[in-house]
């Protein structure tokens, strides 16, 4: 008992980050979620349990028709499960009300897709503040951080510009600074690279990653991209609407491997 | 386990009148041939509206002018004047502008009617859409509130651009109808006052119209889910 008492001011920080590490921020609770198609019951998850870190890099990989999209909704709070729990930041997403879901979504939540969603009308600029502006922020205060995340995407000289005059990679670049306008604690992103080339893809990856490790954002993203495998510190493979296995990022190595050995 | 007054203990969520306004307007900018073909119906409707008010105020004056060479012009057009001895209307001349006056009216609400179906149809057309636009916008935090201001903003700045289009359209046409007909008799007894005031009624039937016609699809549109924003085909 003793010998542990003299600790350093070190050791003390280092294990509150390591247990600040460790803090969930999302935990689903054997979630299932069926789709009523008619007469036909599908069964698009069928019971999953996940535990997703502060600040870690996690991406659910899977083949089409998995589940990912679905599970990723739940996670989001854009969707209800039918069946079990979703909890963010430990709070129940079912017991939340419209505005607390709004809330929800504003602030803590940032999303970006699979074919951008940038609001047509909004210049980039525009586009990134408009979280802000829904959160309450003077024009000033908006256009300010607005300016601050798009120099951050590399685009601060495109800030006027709307989104039918940007490529899609840098459309996808002012959807990475809107997703991060509230400073939120988890980016969800459902297949960002799948509408960008292989080159355009991996800048966008790198970008999310390099925002993971200064920001310190969780991010959750969902895809087929192999790319992602390699930032990642956590892969999830979801198979037929259930976890298949989850490889922490030592073991992604001989992981991908295997995957481009199959393919 | 967190309750919720803990989570909403930051600020809340909003959307500034003076941003939606913008919005709006951007919008608007945007989609300037549709909201074009969607405003003539409105523009066709008040401007019928206004031509039948305006008709009748310039009519009721030069008939209230009661003079002879006036009155000459008007029984030429078919107009009763319809004032006996005593100066009063004739009880069968009444009846008759009554009934011309109810036709007027059923006219008038049919017009009306066929304008609010078209903008609702167009709205309606909008907001399907943008299924994307208006799901990305929930996904950002928007309330289900936003979105109905924003498209009732929309409708309503659209509606009453295209009523003052309507107004002036229906009144120039009236105006130089009349002036065909009784010279420049119109000017010596215009009726301003009365001109005004039709204005302004059309002004505010215009922007109401406008404004229910947009109520289902505004509503139709924040019930959107904000999962429609993630579909990838399209
Ligand atoms: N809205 C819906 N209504 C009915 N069935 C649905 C709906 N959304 C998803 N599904 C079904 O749920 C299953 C899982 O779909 P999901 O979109 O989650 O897969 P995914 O892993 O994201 O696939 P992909 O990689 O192709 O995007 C599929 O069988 C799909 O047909
Ligand atoms: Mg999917």
């Amino acid at each position: 008992m003793s010998e542990d008492k003299p600790q350093s001011t070190a050791e003390v920080v280092e294990k509150i980050v390591e247990a600040e590490e460790q803090r969930t921020v999302v935990r689903t609770q054997d979630v299932k979620k069926i789709y009523q198609m008619g007469e036909v019951e599908v069964h698009a998850l069928r019971g999953v349990d996940l535990e997703i870190y502060a600040g870690e890099y996690l991406s659910i990989m899977g083949p089409s028709g998995s589940g990912k999209s679905t599970l990723f909704n739940m996670v989001g709070g854009l969707d209800k499960p039918s069946d079990g729990k979703v909890y963010i930041d430990e709070v129940d997403v079912a017991q939340l009300d419209a505005y607390e879901l709004a809330w929800l979504r504003c602030r803590k939540i940032g999303y970006i897709f699979q074919s951008f969603n940038l609001i047509p009308v909004m210049t980039a600029l525009e586009n990134v503040t408009l979280p802000m502006v829904f959160a309450g922020l003077t024009s000033d205060e908006s256009r300010e951080k607005g300016m601050e995340l798009l120099s951050k995407v590399g685009l601060a000289d495109r800030h006027s510009h709307k989104p039918f005059e940007l490529s899609g990679g840098q459309q996808q670049r002012v959807a990475v600074a809107r997703a991060l306008a509230n400073d939120p604690t988890v980016v969800l992103a459902d297949e960002p690279t799948g509408n960008l080339d292989l080159k355009t893809g991996t800048e966008i990856i790198e970008l999310l990653r390099s925002m993971n490790e200064t920001s310190g954002v969780t991010i959750i993203s969902a895809t087929h991209d192999h790319k992602m495998l390699s930032v990642s510190d956590r892969v999830v493979w979801i198979k037929d609407g259930r976890v298949d296995h989850i490889a922490n990022r030592d073991e992604l190595d001989i992981e991908v491997t295997q995957v481009e050995g199959e393919e | 386990m967190t309750t919720y007054s803990q989570l909403a203990g930051g600020r809340e969520i909003s959307l500034p009148f003076s941003k939606a306004i913008e919005i709006s307007i951007s919008n608007l900018r945007i989609r300037f041939g549709r909201s074009l073909i969607t405003t003539s119906g409105v523009i066709l409707a008040i401007a019928f509206l206004m031509s039948v008010w305006s008709n009748n105020a310039i009519i009721e004056s030069l008939r209230a002018a009661d003079s002879s060479e006036v009155n000459l012009l008007l029984q030429r057009k078919g107009i009763e004047i319809g004032l006996d001895a005593s100066g009063a209307v004739s009880a069968e001349a009444q009846a008759r502008m009554d009934e011309e006056a109810s036709k007027q009216l059923w006219l008038i609400s049919l017009s009306l009617l066929v304008c609010v179906v078209g903008i609702a149809n167009a709205m309606l057309m909008s907001v399907t859409e943008r299924f994307r636009e208006i799901g990305t916008m929930k996904c950002l935090g928007a309330l289900d509130s936003f979105i109905v201001k924003l498209f009732l903003l929309e409708s309503t700045f659209q509606g009453s651009a295209g009523t003052a289009v309507g107004i002036a359209i229906g009144f120039l046409l009236t105006l130089l109808l009349a002036l065909i007909d009784y010279g420049t008799h119109v000017f010596t007894y215009f009726p301003a006052a009365g001109l005004i005031r039709s204005a302004i009624a059309a002004m505010v039937v215009g922007t109401l119209l406008s404004l229910i016609g947009a109520m289902l699809p505004a509503w139709r549109a924040a019930k959107m889910e904000p999962v429609a924003a993630m579909r990838s085909d399209t």
